[in-house]
């Protein structure tokens, strides 16, 4: 275990963070803004990666077919946002939770009959593939570089419009208090369908990013949707700073459990007792570090809520 | 309202299945597999196989009509058995095949051979059932899930490949599979990592690979987790570095995903679609022909499944009535199967060659296809088989 | 008094019990497994009601109940104790237990946050599961034997299991009606409706939203104890975090807060996935839209069609 081993892990931890910020920061505003649960935001997600690898195929140019995907997955979200959610909006938490439950079978199955069932061909273009060499000697992918550039942008991006716009002051408010919002005149349902697409737009890129190096299957949103809600819950939910700091801290934490919880383990207690406990333990870590956080600030670090 | 509705759906049900009461001598065979959910494609793969070895056969065995019922699991033990219940007492079959998952066989194969009827395993290869758990009624058109790794240990070892990184996902597939993997070999283990199941970013435990260094490495990685992991590992510079070995981590189901990330990778199995057995190439022609794509090992099982069954029926002439002469025809194996010469182990499991297969660069429209490169273990016999008591 | 209501129930509970008798003279045997598995999630969905629906806590972890419930009664048989009467109610115990333990952690917290925390729980439990290689693992194990109950109930009778599953229903919608109808049941609904009144007027919702997880999590125990001898086969899948989504959106889908709510969600919920699967390899698709547009009519769930609910 070298500091460089440490320094690499470290880098794993914050460009995998970063990946799951850009699924959680349009989570967060959705629940914090709209107060509504969306289990789709995993299908949101799908459809971004979905919509890459065919607009990239049918173009010839992963560009535009990034830039497409990101178009379309804003449509599909203020799609489903006008028929379907606008119904919810006053509904118990649980009746959008089994609503958006509904939209998850409809999407998975949906994209199954159109792409089949098999996991997708996602391509990276050339000048994304390959490494670059970290001054510790080991290869670095340049894809995951991009990925880690393309989230700090994404963030600073948000915290521009969140801080500095008239969007973003509506934004804050609505977060703050909705009913004072409504009260002084504002349009709020336009505000939800731009604030809904959105955060589906953030879903549909983390989708097309991580759709080269995850697999592209139906049902593969489901797979990350628990960690981006432990994600939210730490980090205070209607925050974007939260979402952040929370997506970075379970991140790397979860980055250095998987790496080095096993040989710290092995030092204390036995081998074959670490080999048994160690990934167990990993595998709890999140939820373990979600609960700490809430033992001391029960609202989670950055909390919205006045 | 709702009362009426679902009185109408249950009256409706039950008038949908009399006519199955009222029957002709037709041969039924359920086949339970995964049709939902993300490991769909690999059900996809057995039942155009199955529906293939039925265009094959004329849709009849020794001179019958035969019918497959085709079940989803959903991939849950206890609606495999649900299913296994329908399919026998209100459809009922013959014959029950398929399943793909060793927690669902396990569940399923009490049933139907306590009501008498015969099963045919056409992929799980669950070590009870190899072993101690062995029955007359249950036969395995597959391997024992052991095999494979270690197949692929006794290449390394023989190989001389003095070191081996092991990595595997953290549930009982997976530690099975590095123990079947360490019977046979006896080199140097690194480090042996287990990921959590469904994890879908390998970076952390690719830079800790990299950082022990190894001479190669050894991963169990079956379905999303395989695309995965090998498309990071072949991203972090990898490929050309270190040779990875797997088992049912990359196969004709995840080449279409994997594409030129696939080109490389080792995997041990007792099939492939180049293998020089007549019967093989006539199943992957037709399977091309009609289908659009290439058959994978999973669906090479099924449709032996289903020819395995033909060839006890034909042997008893129909006669379904008569267990006994049917296990016994059945354990003949008198027919052409995809591995070439079939023989049954006394555990009813099959005896057959295992090869390391690589995949190459190729001229379809995935760019890349697995070839055999070499036998790997020749009349390889499962580890379980004299646990079993049957003798024959 | 002959109300409407009960007059629903009478003719409900007389459609299940005709249905054995029905099914054997039609030669439809499969149908008593099928319904009887829709018995026993019943209980779960009962037991899950109670706090959910009545006590507004949300709870994720609820299948692990389940599991215990079901790995009491496999454990026990696996080490030759195949006596009900020593297994269920152990399955009952060891669950109200575990529901002990972590209501008392988890019931500090509320919304959100409660659900987190008790999903975290039971994700902590089903890695547990998974990693315990002596009971199979995630493979999960065999029941070695069903539990006898010697001599008066024959689990290995399809019918007899039948009617005692549609008993213990029935005993479960009747203890849960009269709990909610109780001072203590007014209490835990009073804190649900109003938390800062209820405590203003000197109740602690504490200990009641404590004492109905408890009984809520013993009654899923036994829903546990009876699937694993339905099943004979128990897996950690038993307790992910997808089936307490599942038993969720049966009380959901059924109404919350309302006796026969649970009931309706759990036969409606499975018998029309039944149907639906029967029709098209595609049934989620169907599926999907039907759970989203029974959520924005009936706003009271399926149960709020034949009469208003209790809350």
């Amino acid at each position: 275990m070298t500091w460089a081993l440490v320094f690499e892990q470290l880098l794993n931890g914050l460009q995998y963070g970063v990946m799951l910020f850009l699924m959680a920061a349009g989570l967060t505003l959705v629940l914090g803004i709209m107060n509504m649960v969306n289990l789709a935001h995993g299908s949101l997600y799908m459809v971004g990666a979905y919509l890459a690898v065919a607009f990239t195929g049918w173009t010839g140019n992963y560009v535009a077919g990034v830039a497409l995907a990101l178009l379309g997955t804003l449509l599909v979200g203020m799609a489903i946002e006008v028929v379907t959610l606008r119904a919810l909006y006053n509904r118990d938490h649980l009746d959008q939770v089994l609503a958006t439950f509904g939209l998850i079978l409809f999407f998975n199955e949906l994209i199954s009959m159109i792409w089949g069932r098999g996991a997708q061909y996602a391509a990276l273009p050339a000048w994304l593939q390959g490494h670059i060499e970290l001054f510790t000697g080991s290869r670095y992918p340049i894809y995951r570089v991009a990925i880690l550039i393309v989230g700090l942008l994404t963030a600073v991006l948000l915290w521009y419009v969140v801080t500095r716009t008239r969007l973003g002051m509506l934004v804050r408010a609505g977060a703050s208090n909705r009913t004072m919002v409504a009260a002084l005149g504002v349009n709020i349902k336009l505000l939800y369908t731009v604030v809904f697409g959105l955060g589906a737009a953030l879903a549909g890129l983390a989708g097309l990013m991580a759709g080269p190096i995850y697999a592209v299957q139906p049902g593969m949103g489901e797979l990350i949707l628990i960690q981006v809600f432990v994600v939210i819950v730490i980090g205070g939910i209607g925050s974007v700073r939260g979402a952040l700091v929370g997506a970075i801290v379970v991140g790397v934490v979860d980055t250095m459990g998987r790496a080095f919880l096993k040989p710290l383990l092995a030092s204390v207690i036995s081998p074959p007792a670490a080999e048994a406990a160690g990934p167990a333990l990993a595998s709890m870590l999140i939820y373990l570090l979600m609960a700490v956080v809430l033992a001391v600030r029960p609202a989670g670090l950055f909390s919205a809520r006045g | 309202m709702i009362k009426s509705i679902l009185a109408s759906v249950a009256a409706a049900s039950v008038a949908f299945s009399l006519p199955a009461a009222a029957q002709q001598q037709k041969i039924k065979i359920g086949f339970i597999t995964t049709l939902s959910g993300p490991p769909a494609i690999i059900g996809k793969h057995m039942k155009d196989s199955v529906d293939l070895a039925l265009d094959h056969l004329g849709h009849k065995m020794a001179g019958s009509a035969v019918e497959v019922i085709y079940g989803d699991d959903q991939f849950k033990p206890e609606v495999g058995v649900q299913l296994a219940e329908e399919m026998l007492k209100k459809n009922q079959v013959d014959f029950m095949a398929g399943i793909i998952w060793s927690n669902v066989m396990m569940a399923v194969v009490p049933v139907v051979t306590g009501a008498g009827h015969i099963m045919v395993g056409a992929n799980a290869g669950a070590s009870p059932l190899a072993g101690s758990q062995c029955n007359e009624l249950y036969f395995s058109a597959s391997w024992n899930n052991d095999q494979s790794p270690e197949a692929l240990g006794k290449y390394l070892n023989d190989k001389g490949i003095g070191e081996l990184y092991v990595m595997a996902p953290n549930y009982q597939a997976g530690k099975d599979m590095v123990a079947g993997l360490k019977r046979y070999y006896k080199g140097k283990i690194v480090d042996e990592v287990y990921t959590k199941f469904q994890q879908t970013d390998y970076q952390a435990e690719i830079s800790q690979l990299r950082a022990k260094n190894p001479k190669a490495v050894f991963v169990f990685y079956p379905g999303g987790m395989g695309i995965q992991f090998v498309k990071q590992y072949v991203q972090a510079g990898l490929r050309d570095q270190i040779p990875l070995y797997s088992v049912f981590t990359v196969d004709e189901t995840t080449l279409p995903a994997l594409r030129e990330a696939a080109i490389g990778q080792y995997e041990a199995r007792f099939w492939s679609p180049d293998l020089d057995v007549p019967a093989s190439k006539k199943y992957v022609a037709d399977f091309e022909k009609k289908y659009g794509y290439i058959p994978s090992y999973y669906g090479a099982q099924s449709y032996d499944a289903i020819m395995l069954i033909d060839s006890a029926v034909r042997a008893t002439k129909g006669n379904l009535k008569d267990t006994q002469a049917l296990v016994k025809e059945m354990r003949k194996a008198n027919y052409n199967s995809i591995r070439g010469k079939f023989q049954f182990n006394n555990n009813q499991h099959p005896i057959q060659d295992f090869y390391l297969l690589q995949a190459v660069k190729a001229g379809n429209k995935d760019g890349v296809a697995m070839k055999i490169v070499q036998k790997a273990f020749e009349k390889h016999q499962d580890a379980y088989h004299q646990d079993c008591k049957m003798k024959w | 008094m002959i109300t409407r209501r009960i007059l629903l129930w009478i003719m409900f509970v007389l459609v299940l019990v005709a249905l054995p008798p029905l099914a054997t003279a039609l030669g439809q045997t499969y149908y008593i497994d099928l319904v009887r598995r829709v018995l026993i999630l019943s209980i779960a969905a009962i037991s899950l009601n109670l706090i959910l629906g009545y006590g507004g806590l949300v709870s994720f972890g609820h299948a692990a109940y389940l599991g215990i419930g079901a790995y009491s009664v496999g454990i026990m048989a696996f080490y030759g104790a195949a006596s009900g009467w020593l297994q269920w109610p152990l399955a009952v115990a060891a669950s109200a237990l575990v529901a002990l333990a972590i209501g008392a952690v988890s019931i500090r917290t509320s919304g959100i946050y409660f659900i987190m925390i008790t999903l975290a729980f039971t994700q902590m439990l089903y890695y547990l599961g998974i990693s315990l290689a002596e009971f199979g693992g995630d493979d999960g194990m065999r029941l070695k034997a069903r539990s006898q109950f010697s001599g008066l109930v024959d689990l290995g009778d399809p019918v007899a299991f039948y009617y005692l599953a549609l008993l213990l229903m029935l005993l479960s919608v009747f203890l849960v009606y009269r709990i909610v109808n109780s001072r203590f049941g007014m209490a835990l609904r009073a804190a649900k409706s109003n938390d800062p009144r209820t405590r203003a007027i000197g109740f602690s919702p504490y200990p009641y939203r404590l004492a109905a997880f408890v009984i809520a999590g013993a009654m899923c125990g036994l829903a546990g104890a009876l699937y694993a001898n339905h099943t004979n086969y128990i897996t950690p899948g038993l307790m992910s975090w997808q089936q307490s989504g599942d038993l969720m959106f049966m009380v959901i889908l059924g109404g919350m807060a309302s006796t026969a709510g649970p009931v309706i969600g759990t036969f409606a919920l499975l018998l029309v996935e039944e149907v639906l699967k029967g029709w098209t390899e595609y049934w989620q698709v169907v599926l999907g839209p039907l759970l989203v547009l029974s959520v924005i009519f009936f706003k009271r769930g399926l149960a709020g069609m034949f009469y208003k609910p209790d809350a």
